[in-house]
């Protein structure tokens, strides 16, 4: 059973096809890789696998249930976690607090209005093994105001990863980062568990021709090419798109 | 003295002062005062709410208050007890607060706002013009407050006493709520509501259930103030008062415990006391919410705070320049 199968996925926005025809199939603990230029409709594949967008045909099944109707809150209930590619936090919070604010997504306790959050400490301490898993737990009581930027990418991560996801989808975690930064990053993203499928939307080659097994190619919202690292990148379609050569 | 033992000692000292006001305020004109403040102050930390926390700007709660408050009024010139009426009047506000939500909550932002003002000015216009109903312009008196436990509330004080201990525990229930999971999910919607639903929150049902939170305890400030008037008319359900509920909220300071309630004492004090030396009183009110939004941009409560802790740095540093410390206020 795949962990991740879309089928003949078409989304357009007036007359504007972003998403034509997609289909991708994703293995239980396959490291995806989706490239393609900008424009070329990677967010929004994402945005309509997550159920941010409602398509206007085909279907997308997890784990064999077909979750193209469900809404977007089940599918996190379901084993879906994102990461965004322009930083989706809480500002005003903590760092612990936007990592705690995730386990509560998948909690019954978030329709608590009596007891004390901050005293809800396993909640407190899974919040902190996550972000040590990122990094950031000497940290982590600080607001997230004053963190920057590379920190942010890592709260982001840590996100999702508080929610111990079995599909991960990773909008260019490496957006923004210094050289450092992304080697930081990258090691992060390779301890990540192998019962975690990852799929990854990244610009930045160099790091994400690593962490790929198979990569998918988008232009103007089609699949270009589809194959295993060396397939794609040799493939001379990709150097056409994508490589610019 | 740190901003948290200052905050305490003068909490200590406004409750104590609250519990002791009839003793040393004799005048019943200021214990009413007072009163009014306090139910008006329950207002606004139910609209604050949903501006506050869920980021929800309403301007129909009016429309709420006089629910509550004209459903008492009927039921009681109807002949049913205080007890049937007060609970009708807190079953149809919250009814009435689930109607506006669904309505309302197709949208946000501007739309959220114009919608619920819509509906506010709905139920002034059936409070005005449906004078079947709701004798319109002149109103319904109500012949007596209600005694719970055999306590008359007739005289000031005794009316005093039962909104202080509503007053009291409605801010317990709002610390609570702020603290609690579900009050950290809503701040989550107003902050960041695609997140909150990728993050698996039922971003619409928590909002929903916002409002009837403060559909509620709105409905709670409606009671006491048709109990406290003996009286209400269209008056009280027309857009001003909506706008004077969000101005308390948004001068006290928006989000916060306090605020609403420094608001609520600002306007009530301005529509009552200052009102009676200055004929221009309207003057006045304007003037000080123009100061306030030009200096505390954030509302009273915290722009205080916050200048506080400003006058403290600034003190300190100039016991450090005093005593030249080799590598100055590092803690800063």
């Amino acid at each position: 059973m795949s962990a991740l199968a879309v089928q003949s996925l078409s989304k357009s926005f007036g007359g504007l096809r972003v998403t034509t025809n997609v289909s991708l199939t994703v293995e239980p603990g396959e490291r995806r890789l989706i490239i393609g230029p900008n424009g070329a409709g990677k967010t929004t594949l994402f945005n309509l696998i997550t159920g941010e967008l409602r398509p206007d045909s085909g279907s997308i099944q997890l784990f064999g249930r077909d979750i193209t109707r469900v809404a977007s809150r089940r599918r996190a209930h379901l084993g879906m976690a994102r990461t965004y590619q322009i930083i989706t936090l809480f500002p005003r919070d903590t760092i612990l607090r936007n990592v705690t604010l995730a386990l509560l997504g998948l909690s019954p306790l978030r329709w608590n209005p009596i007891s004390n959050l901050d005293r809800q400490h396993h909640l407190g301490a899974r919040a902190h093994d996550a972000l040590t898993r990122v990094g950031l737990a000497h940290i982590a009581d600080r607001p997230l105001s004053e963190t920057s930027y590379g920190e942010r990418r890592r709260v982001e991560i840590a996100m999702a990863l508080a929610q111990n996801p079995k599909v991960l989808l990773l909008d260019e975690p490496f957006a923004g980062l210094s050289v450092d930064e992304r080697r930081g990053v990258r090691e992060l993203l390779s301890a990540i568990p192998r019962d975690v499928t990852v799929v990854m939307i990244e610009h930045n080659m160099d790091v994400a021709l690593e962490f790929a097994e198979r990569i998918t190619l988008l232009h103007f919202g089609e699949v270009i090419v589809e194959g295993t690292r060396n397939e794609v990148v040799n493939d001379p379609r990709t150097r056409e798109v994508y490589l610019g050569d | 003295m740190s901003l948290r033992t200052l905050g305490r000692a003068a909490l200590a000292l406004a409750l104590v002062a609250l519990l002791l006001l009839p003793l040393w305020v004799q005048n019943p004109y200021y214990v009413n005062i007072v009163s009014q403040i306090l139910f008006w102050a329950i207002g606004a930390l139910a609209l604050n709410v949903l501006v506050g926390y869920a980021g929800l700007v309403s301007l129909g709660h009016a429309g709420l208050l006089g629910m509550a408050g004209y459903t008492v009024g009927l039921m009681l010139a109807a002949d049913h007890g205080h007890f049937a009426a007060i609970a009708a009047g807190l079953a149809t506000t919250v009814i009435t607060a689930a109607i506006f939500a669904v309505l309302a909550l197709r949208s946000t932002g501007i739309g959220f706002l114009m919608i619920t003002l819509a509906l506010g000015q709905i139920l002034w216009g059936i409070a005005y013009r449906w004078a079947d109903l709701t004798h319109g312009d002149n109103g319904i008196n109500l012949s007596s407050r209600p005694a719970p436990l055999g306590f008359s509330l007739a005289t000031p004080s005794a009316f005093y006493y039962a909104t202080l201990i509503i007053f009291l525990l409605a801010v317990i229930s709002m610390a609570v709520f702020v603290r609690s999971p579900f009050g950290a999910s809503l701040r989550g919607t107003r902050d960041q509501p695609r997140r909150m639903t990728a993050l698996g929150f039922n971003v619409w049902l928590i909002r929903f259930l916002a409002f009837l939170l403060s559909g509620f305890w709105t409905g709670i400030a409606g009671l006491l103030f048709v109990y406290y008037n003996q009286f209400i008319s269209p008056q009280i359900v027309a857009l001003q008062t909506s706008a004077e509920m969000l101005l308390m909220v948004i001068s006290g300071g928006t989000g916060t415990l306090f605020g609403p309630i420094a608001g609520a004492a600002i306007v009530v004090i301005m529509k009552n006391v200052v009102s009676a030396y200055i004929v221009r009183w309207n003057l006045v009110l304007g003037v000080i919410f123009v100061a306030i939004i030009s200096f505390m941009p954030e509302g009273l409560v915290p722009g205080s705070m916050r200048l506080w802790r400003l006058a403290q740095q600034a003190v300190r540093g100039q016991q450090k320049k005093s005593i030249g410390h080799p590598l100055g206020d590092r803690r800063s």
